[in-house]
């Protein structure tokens, strides 16, 4: 049942994102643009810590403006009219799924515009497998909190500025993980090298679903 | 009687404050001069002591006995010479050969045996792991007066332990009462249980940001600087930042029963990720407290008898203080909710 009504909000989300393509569009241009500013400030980047690192802070920011419009386009009448067709826990669970595939896409993304601007240098050599690990369990990391964070600010007027602010000091340890993980690769080390950093990450993933589901059905109780 | 555990607070923090100010440091060594030795050379040195009684000496000995040790290789000195309680004079003939570059000193005499590790560096010296020799004869010491432990790079900054750390336990203590109390308020939606969430974040933030400012004093004396990266400070700052954002989230929705809703979720989600961040952080980063990187530690079998019979109080104390802190602040918050609706 939870399932059904999951696989029909995601066609949902789909649907409204294909119909709309300025949003996907602004998506991919904002993450094109901040990528080539980095690359006019820096030209090329040969430190394979400052390269992983700036990756990272440029893919947080860019989930952070995709995730923060989640909650925004759905107006009050709507969530209402959701709420007698589906369960709450649907709703969050749904929308965490998208916007996981929606990041996973971004990421490819950012990616790929990076290394063509910024220098592919430091993906010489790396732990292939273990780097898409990492991209994957920190697009749904992403994707985790800031749903949920998203849910949240959506109750006050100033939706960004209060997600930037609520998110950051929550992010933390799953950015620092993060960018411990992604180094571990890049550097070319063989898995057991990573394996707190995998514990730590899918463990997190884990932490943040369970909370959105047990805690969102109160968030959206009116 | 009834408020027992107020009048047991302010007792204990009344007896903290005396007896952790007045207490005085044990005998240490704080300084030697020079600080570099020539090997193969027979070195004249200083040394300073900080509390200490070098003229007081076991019957059977003229002056302390003195040594320096470079990885299990001791060196006698000769020609000990007394200036006064704080100073002695010696000199050492130090061999070409030695398993380390860098030398503890050891001085010996009626109070006890006192140590200033890494003392000395010696310059040139030709590595040989292989030397090694039995210490000389040590005094376990007479004295049995009550003070605080004489620990390099902490010195008389030690009574600090006494307000630095109790402030973020009764900080944690005070967030687990809010996050218990949203959780109350979200089953029932009462909102009495938001006023005392609300209120435990206020407190909290109020012993958080004391936290701050004992703890960046302290780090200015010990490590220099008045904010050093390290990941118990950057633990601290995100908490306090998070519970900021608490305030924030709170001023910025304006009806109250969906304020509170919403608090409680934002508080619940907050509390979980952030113990997780705090046990998480110090695996990822060296840290530059107690017990990590060399550092002088405080932990369980170290914490030193003297420090613990007013530190325990200490932490009792505090978190006493502010539930009490905490009771005020609900009732007259409750009392400015009644003249508003009447």
């Amino acid at each position: 049942m939870l399932i059904r009504e999951i696989g029909v909000l995601i066609r949902k989300e789909f649907d409204l994102e294909i119909r709309n393509k300025v949003a996907i569009g602004g998506i991919l241009l904002y993450v094109v643009t901040t990528v080539f500013l980095c690359y006019l400030s820096f030209r090329e980047l040969q430190d394979t810590t400052v390269w992983n690192t700036l990756f990272w802070v440029i893919l947080l920011f860019s989930a952070l403006n995709t995730i923060s419009k989640s909650f925004q386009t759905e107006s009050r009448y709507r969530l209402l009219y959701l709420y007698t067709l589906v369960s709450p826990a649907a709703v969050i669970l749904s929308k965490m799924i998208y916007n996981i595939l929606l990041m996973g896409i971004t990421a490819l993304v950012t990616l790929l515009f990076y290394s063509l601007f910024l220098g592919t240098s430091p993906l010489e050599g790396a732990n292939a497998g273990m780097y898409l690990v990492a991209l994957l369990l920190g697009c749904a990391g992403f994707a985790g909190i800031f749903t949920m964070i998203a849910a949240i600010a959506a109750k006050t007027g100033n939706q960004l500025g209060i997600m930037a602010i609520l998110g950051f000091p929550l992010i933390l340890p799953l950015l620092l993980t993060l960018i411990g993980l992604s180094g571990i690769a890049l550097r070319g080390l063989p898995w057991e090298y990573g394996t707190t950093e995998l514990l730590i990450l899918t463990g997190l993933n884990i932490l943040i679903a369970a909370l959105s589901y047990i805690l969102f059905p109160y968030l959206w109780r009116e | 009687m009834k408020n027992w555990w107020k009048y047991l607070s302010v007792a204990l923090l009344l007896y903290v404050i005396v007896v952790s100010l007045n207490t005085p440091l044990g005998p240490g060594l704080t300084a030697v001069s020079p600080e570099n030795l020539n090997t193969g050379e027979n070195s004249e040195i200083k040394v300073i002591g900080y509390n200490t009684h070098f003229r007081n000496n076991p019957p059977d000995m003229q002056h302390p006995g003195v040594w320096l040790e470079s990885d299990g290789f001791h060196l006698t000195c000769n020609n000990v010479e007394v200036i006064d309680d704080q100073e002695l004079h010696f000199s050492v003939e130090v061999p070409d050969e030695l398993p380390s570059k860098s030398l503890h000193v050891f001085v010996s005499y009626d109070e006890g045996t006192f140590m200033l590790p890494n003392a000395f560096r010696a310059e040139q010296s030709v590595k040989n792991d292989q030397l090694k020799n039995e210490a000389p004869e040590s005094f376990s010491g007479s004295v049995t007066a009550f003070y605080f432990p004489n620990r390099e790079i902490l010195r008389e900054s030690i009574r600090n332990l006494m307000f630095h750390v109790p402030m973020w336990f009764t900080m944690m203590l005070l967030m687990t009462i809010s996050v218990v109390y949203s959780i109350k308020y979200l089953s029932g939606l009462n909102p009495d249980h938001d006023l005392i969430a609300r209120q435990a974040v206020n407190v909290g933030l109020l012993f958080g940001i004391l936290g701050l400012l004992t703890g960046s004093l302290w780090a200015r004396f010990t490590w220099g600087q008045w904010w050093v990266s390290d990941t118990k400070l950057n633990g601290a700052a995100i908490t306090t930042l998070i519970y900021f954002a608490y305030t924030i989230l709170r001023g910025s929705i304006n009806e109250e029963q969906n304020k509170a809703r919403v608090a409680a979720v934002y508080n619940v989600f907050a509390y979980v990720i952030l113990i997780v961040l705090l046990m998480v952080l110090p695996r990822l980063t060296d840290s530059l407290h107690p017990g990590n990187g060399g550092n002088p530690a405080f932990s369980s079998y170290d914490l030193d008898n003297a420090l613990r019979t007013v530190f325990y109080p200490a932490v009792l104390g505090w978190m006493g203080i502010s539930l009490w802190i905490l009771q005020l602040r609900n009732r007259t918050e409750r009392i400015k909710q009644q003249i508003e609706n009447a």
